[in-house]
């Protein structure tokens, strides 16, 4: 029994970052653009996430809440950045979404390995870590012990970081902006048609770069996550290609979530869990290298699981991966 | 004192790279009329309406809302001057209920109340006496409507001016009487009302002026109630034409294509063919009628092999000996190499019939680049042939291997006609050939047909204009819903009776 | 309609269509944004404190100057380029793999394979043509996978591909841990070192691999302007719905060019470790599979210009391992510029196919009436 609750908190745990990029992929899909930089812009999120505190701590600042909104702020930035970059290159420039995206993927690694290495370098220690105050913000919960110490639904409930509260509270506001308010309904009908939108005096292009901006800073907090978290992430530290793959699998859960905020809670869940299974359920004549690959094949089956249902209303966004430009003829 | 109007253009100009689509426009509409927009297709109806309702921006000129000068510069300022405009494309999301359609894009402060809405839409329906559900999501609607939704949406927006793009093209003639007496209500309200379209008929019917466009030019603006069709007509063509298209009687038909008992199903399991039975004949042209998306195009696509049967049998009469060849099962390939034509399908032209970013010997090779039993693609025959239909449909292109889309669509046409007659079809399918083309291309098609039609070929045509079908067709296959209503001697029957078969089941034509 | 908004005449930019820029112009523009993105990679490097202009020199040194350093850079362009010619007719056909990172490794997998257990049971020719077979039928499956879903039920296949990518990642540091662990390797979990009858010869200094990838481009070329199959490909690539109309089995189509396009990858893993590294490792594909993409795309899916794209990342890979060591800039820094390059030649294909026409700009053109009443109206299918 412990052991299940243990393996579930670490299963939430793990889930945070995915919901994060969910999330924020979701947000940006709705729009029609298909950003396949989340990975990239992850990468981004952790490095400028790490990079703020550990410069604000070197230059004297002590204090780990200031530290906190700094690297949130850092992250978000530097994500949306990505994104920035993203949208003028799809919207502005019409380039191809695909390759921009992978490019946006190349370049986030390239970006947050580079400077993560190189502020490496120049520490005294070789290495890229911020302090212990700071660690501690990300990684411990924001519930008083009592509330730890319920039995059996403290931990799962209340054991857990600030992040992880946040990711949800996402979640649903997400899916309440989407489903109940005429913004969320304008951004809607601009990913399923950008001339229908356009038509009812919607501002096609405004819309677009605020959901692919904001959704990709969303993914940030993703990366910032797994930089600072100790349980699903690193912990505090850089560690060369930390993202791993992360990203990746935050764009196919939103396939599996079918762009709904809602279903990503859970959907995020059973993937975390995947991810954390090997430590808490070892099965003995199954390596550890392929047991670490099973997240990969389970996103893989559930890719040709989803293609196989067709139901009208839980397709992707009607114009998702296609430029709109409206005097084209 | 002449009264304000409500919308004029002056010296208006817009043009697309080299094409000119208005060249120096002017045009008035009154308050509380009804103005028809006359002209062919491809005139500048819907381009120089376009620039109102914000879609375009005019290259040059002035536009005069209320008698003040405006820029409309996008869809919003054109809410804001309360020009709403219905598009021959509805722009409505699918997945969306009408409500949301209706309310797209509005900025209102406070709560979004749906049941609110709901309540304002149903009061609009009322009033104008149309009916409809708010809470239906558009992908389960018909096309009629779908059309009351843009028009309520409009409505919902205050629109004083509102435009309607072909609104009966895809309506039945009933449905058509219905949209004339909302309009009419419309107008007693007080509202300017701009109908583009180019039947005559309807013209005379609900308008109180006309104003032609051709060629992208301004014509004339002429008093409904001064004017009659033979004078419109030669404004709008420019010069008199003969309205007749011609119909020489079938030469020894003979049964060529026999369809028993067709079903198809789609991906949802819905039947969209149900129960279709008829015989095409050799040397004669058979048309098909029937309100957008009765079947017509899984029909066609069922008998070319591209969409699954799933009862019934299509059986083909060999034209040398006397030998009947089952289709059904057979691959689209063998099927062609039986004879079997599907010429186009131009609600599609470059997503099916044509591809696009090749050029014209691309697309001559699209059905044979396959012959020879080489690994390598023969180009030559292909380059032949371009160049052959290039000469003899005259289509105009800078050259054989400029990519297709860049064509206009008359020329894109002619390509695609010129390489299914090129392959001597002993049965050619023809769905919907003329849309899209001015009168002078739509005879060029009629006359190809008419020409297979006297070498005995089999001709199918899908057409959407009753009057052609009419003036055209030997017989007449009406579709209603996937099933066949009727079939009618193009000769003897009336307008009304097509019109009556298309939304009835069981009222047979005259069958022969 | 007394707001002022109102009388303002146009909007302040518009774009427009343009046609008939001349091939000279075009690649104009083209290195044009090359030089734009070398000057904004060159920034990058100025806010790590080095002299951009040194930094670049030290690439272009450190990867052609002196025979050696020119042989490195071969080695690296090989598989660069292999990997290009083996997506671009995936992509012409519109199909975005992005797994020839896994076909890569699953190629490499198989080749070491033999290259382990058999290399003492064949003579030399034999052993190498086994080993180059297996790479081509493992990277083919590894293709047909995903196309296999994709042609049957429409399965996203950018995902897909990138899962397989993990996937044949996992396999490889499973046989690294385990099975294949060398025993000599004094705990470490290594693959032992290939024995010499394993490993590919050389000529003018670099493993035959050149010549197998100079090949492969031509072939390349020629399978996709003359083949019947390239004008499958192109076809199925514009519409599918076009495609089955003209007759053709576009499940086939998909599923041949898929395994084309992973038999290619998996080649260039049997180039990378029978004539490179000698081993197989977790680097065996060493994102060349993300690169590759790069370099398809940026040649337009043209093999000619692959070489040419494949070679300038090479050099700014191959360089970026000598700044590495001169100027302790981290080796991603290859990844930032060919990204950097990659991001202005994907915005300058706008200025090739659009103008700008800006507010009060006299712009009009000769009218042409040719081709105006034909003009459908409303067609407006964005």
């Amino acid at each position: 029994m412990n052991n299940l609750i243990n393996f579930l908190t670490a299963g939430i745990l793990a889930a945070a970052p995915l919901l994060f990029g969910v999330l924020g992929e979701t947000l940006t899909e709705k729009s029609g653009n298909l950003n396949l930089g989340v990975e990239g812009m992850m990468f981004m999120g952790g490095i400028a996430g790490i990079l703020g505190p550990y410069y604000y701590e070197k230059a004297g600042g002590t204090n780990p809440y200031v530290a906190l909104i700094i690297a949130l702020v850092c992250a978000l930035l530097c994500a949306g950045l990505g994104a920035l970059i993203f949208s003028v290159l799809t919207i502005t420039l019409r380039a191809n979404q695909n390759v921009t995206g992978l490019a946006l993927t190349m370049f986030g690694t390239g970006f947050g390995n580079y400077f993560g290495e190189a502020a490496g370098h120049a520490d005294p220690s070789g290495f890229l870590s911020v302090s212990t105050a700071v660690k501690g913000v990300f990684n411990n919960p924001i519930f008083p012990d009592a509330m730890v110490n319920i039995p059996l639904i403290g931990k799962l409930l209340f054991s857990h970081n600030f992040m992880v509260y946040l990711a949800i509270l996402l979640a649903l506001a997400l899916a309440y902006f989407l489903g109940r308010t005429r913004t969320g309904l304008n951004l809607r009908a601009v990913g399923e048609s950008p001339a229908t939108a356009d038509a009812a005096g919607i501002n096609v292009t405004k819309y677009k770069y605020l959901a692919t901006c904001l959704g990709g800073a969303m993914t940030g907090l993703g990366g910032l996550y797994l930089v600072m978290n100790a349980g699903a992430g690193v912990g505090g530290a850089w560690v060369h290609n930390c993202i791993n793959g992360y990203g990746w699998l935050a764009v196919a859960l939103v396939i599996f979530a079918v762009w709904s905020p809602k279903r990503a809670l859970w959907c995020s869940l059973i993937f975390g869990g995947l991810a954390c299974m090997r430590y808490y359920y070892p099965i003995s004549f199954i390596p550890a290298s392929i047991y670490d690959i099973v997240p990969y094949i389970v996103t893989a089956v559930v890719l040709v699981a989803v293609s196989l249902k067709h139901n009208r209303s839980n397709q992707p966004p009607e114009s998702l991966g296609l430029s709109y430009f409206r005097e084209e003829r | 004192m002449q009264p304000v109007n409500a919308v004029e253009l002056r010296n208006v100009t817009k043009t697309f790279g080299s094409v000119v689509a208005n060249n120096n426009v002017s045009l008035e509409i009154r308050k509380g009329e009804i103005l028809s927009l006359l002209g062919e297709n491809g005139s500048g109806k819907t381009t120089l309406m376009n620039m109102l309702a914000g879609i375009y921006f005019p290259d040059s000129g002035q536009i005069l809302v209320d008698g003040e000068e405006v820029a409309i510069r996008s869809p919003k300022d054109s809410f804001d001057l309360k020009i709403g405009m219905i598009h021959q494309h509805f722009k409505l999301v699918d997945v969306f209920t009408a409500a949301e359609n209706i309310v797209l894009g509005l900025k209102e402060k406070g709560k979004f109340d749906r049941k609110a809405i709901s309540q304002q839409i149903r009061d609009i329906s009322a009033k104008y006496g149309f009916d409809l559900d708010p809470d239906r999501k558009i992908y389960d609607m018909a096309v009629s409507e779908k059309q009351t939704v843009e028009i309520i949406k409009v409505l919902y927006r205050g629109a004083d001016i509102l435009i309607l793009d072909e609104p009966t093209a895809v309506l039945t003639p009933q449905e058509t009487e219905k949209l004339f007496s909302v309009l009419r209500n419309m107008k007693a309200d007080g509202k300017s009302i701009v109908i583009i379209t180019h039947k005559l008929n309807e013209v005379m019917a609900i308008s109180d002026r006309v104003a032609v466009l051709r060629k992208g030019e301004y014509i004339a603006t002429v008093e409904t109630k001064d004017t009659n069709p033979q004078a419109l007509t030669d404004m709008m063509v420019g010069r008199a034409v003969t309205l007749n298209i011609d119909r020489p009687l079938p030469e020894d038909p003979k049964d060529r294509l026999e369809v028993k008992g067709l079903t198809c199903l789609d991906d949802q399991g819905v039947k969209v063919l149900s129960n279709v039975s008829f015989t095409a004949r050799g040397g004669e042209i058979l048309g098909v009628a029937g309100i957008a998306g009765s079947g017509q195009r899984e029909l066609c696509e069922a008998i070319a092999g591209l969409y699954p049967v799933s009862q019934g049998e299509i059986l083909y009469h060999s034209r040398v000996d006397d030998e009947i060849d089952s289709l059904v099962g057979k691959s689209p390939m063998e099927i062609r190499d039986l004879g079997i034509s599907l010429a186009f399908v131009p609600e599609d032209r470059l997503g099916m019939g044509l591809v696009g970013s090749m050029g014209m010997t691309g697309n001559m090779m699209l059905k044979s680049y396959d012959k020879g039993g080489h690994f390598f693609t023969d180009t030559k025959p292909p380059k032949t042939l371009a160049q052959e239909i290039k000469d003899k449909l005259e289509v105009v292109t800078p050259s054989i291997n400029t990519p297709v889309r860049k064509l206009s669509g008359g020329n894109v046409q002619k390509v695609l006609v010129g390489r299914e007659i090129a392959s001597a079809p002993a049965v050619l399918m023809a769905a919907y050939p003329v849309r899209g083309l001015d009168i002078n291309s739509s005879y060029t098609i009629y006359r190809l047909l008419n020409e297979q039609k006297a070498k005995g070929v089999a001709v199918i045509y899908v057409g959407e204009d009753l009057d052609v079908l009419l003036e055209l067709c030997d017989r007449i296959l009406v579709l209603c819903g996937g099933q066949v209503s009727g079939i009618a001697d193009g000769r003897t029957v009336t307008k009304e009776e097509v019109g009556l078969m298309m939304t009835h089941i069981g009222e047979e034509g005259s069958h022969d | 309609m007394t707001e002022k908004h109102h009388i303002q005449k146009e909007p302040l930019v518009r774009m427009a269509k343009r046609e008939g820029l001349s091939q000279g112009k075009k690649w104009a523009i083209r290195l044009g944004a090359i030089v734009l993105a070398l000057a904004v990679g060159s920034l990058f490097i100025a806010v790590l404190g080095h002299n951009p202009i040194a930094v670049y020199r030290d690439i272009l040194s450190g990867s052609l100057g002196g025979a050696s350093a020119r042989r490195a850079t071969i080695r690296v362009a090989i598989p660069l380029l292999g990997a290009a010619l083996a997506i671009a007719p995936a992509f012409k056909m519109k199909f975005w793999n992005i797994g020839a990172e896994g076909q890569i490794m699953m190629g490499g997998i198989a080749a070491t394979y033999f290259a382990l257990f058999w290399y003492d049971k064949l003579p030399k020719p034999a052993l190498l043509l086994v080993m180059a077979v297996a790479s081509i039928v493992a990277g083919g499956i590894w293709g047909l996978i995903p196309a296999f879903f994709k042609a049957r039920w429409g399965t996203n296949e950018t995902l897909f591909t990138l899962m397989l990518n993990y996937i044949a990642l996992g396999i490889e540091s499973y046989l690294q841990n385990g099975p294949w662990k060398d025993p000599k390797g004094t705990g470490f979990p290594i693959i032992a070192m290939f024995d010499q009858n394993a490993r590919l010869p050389k000529v003018f200094g670099v493993h035959i691999g050149w010549i197998i990838v100079l090949a492969l481009t031509i072939g390349m070329f020629v399978y996709m302007k003359y083949s019947k199959h390239g004008y499958e490909i192109a076809v199925v690539g514009e519409s599918q719905r076009t495609a089955r109309y003209a007759g053709m089995n576009v499940a086939k189509i998909i599923m041949r060019t898929m395994a084309l396009s992973g038999a290619i990858a998996g080649l260039m893993g049997f180039l990378v470790v029978s004539g490179a590294d000698y081993t197989l490792n977790t680097g065996t594909s060493g994102g060349v599979g993300f690169t590759a993409i790069i370099v398809a795309w940026l040649a337009q899916l043209n093999p000619f210009a692959m070489v040419l794209i494949a070679g300038l990342l090479a050099v700014l890979t191959k360089g970026s391992n000598t700044i590495q060591t001169n100027f302790k800039i981290p080796a991603s820094a290859a990844d930032v510029l060919s990204s950097i390059i990659l991001f202005f030649m994907l915005g300058c294909e706008f200025f090739i196919n659009y103008r700008l026409i800006f507010r009060g700009s006299k712009h009009n053109q000769v009218p042409t009436t040719a081709g105006t009443q034909e003009k459908k109206e409303g067609e407006d299918h964005e």
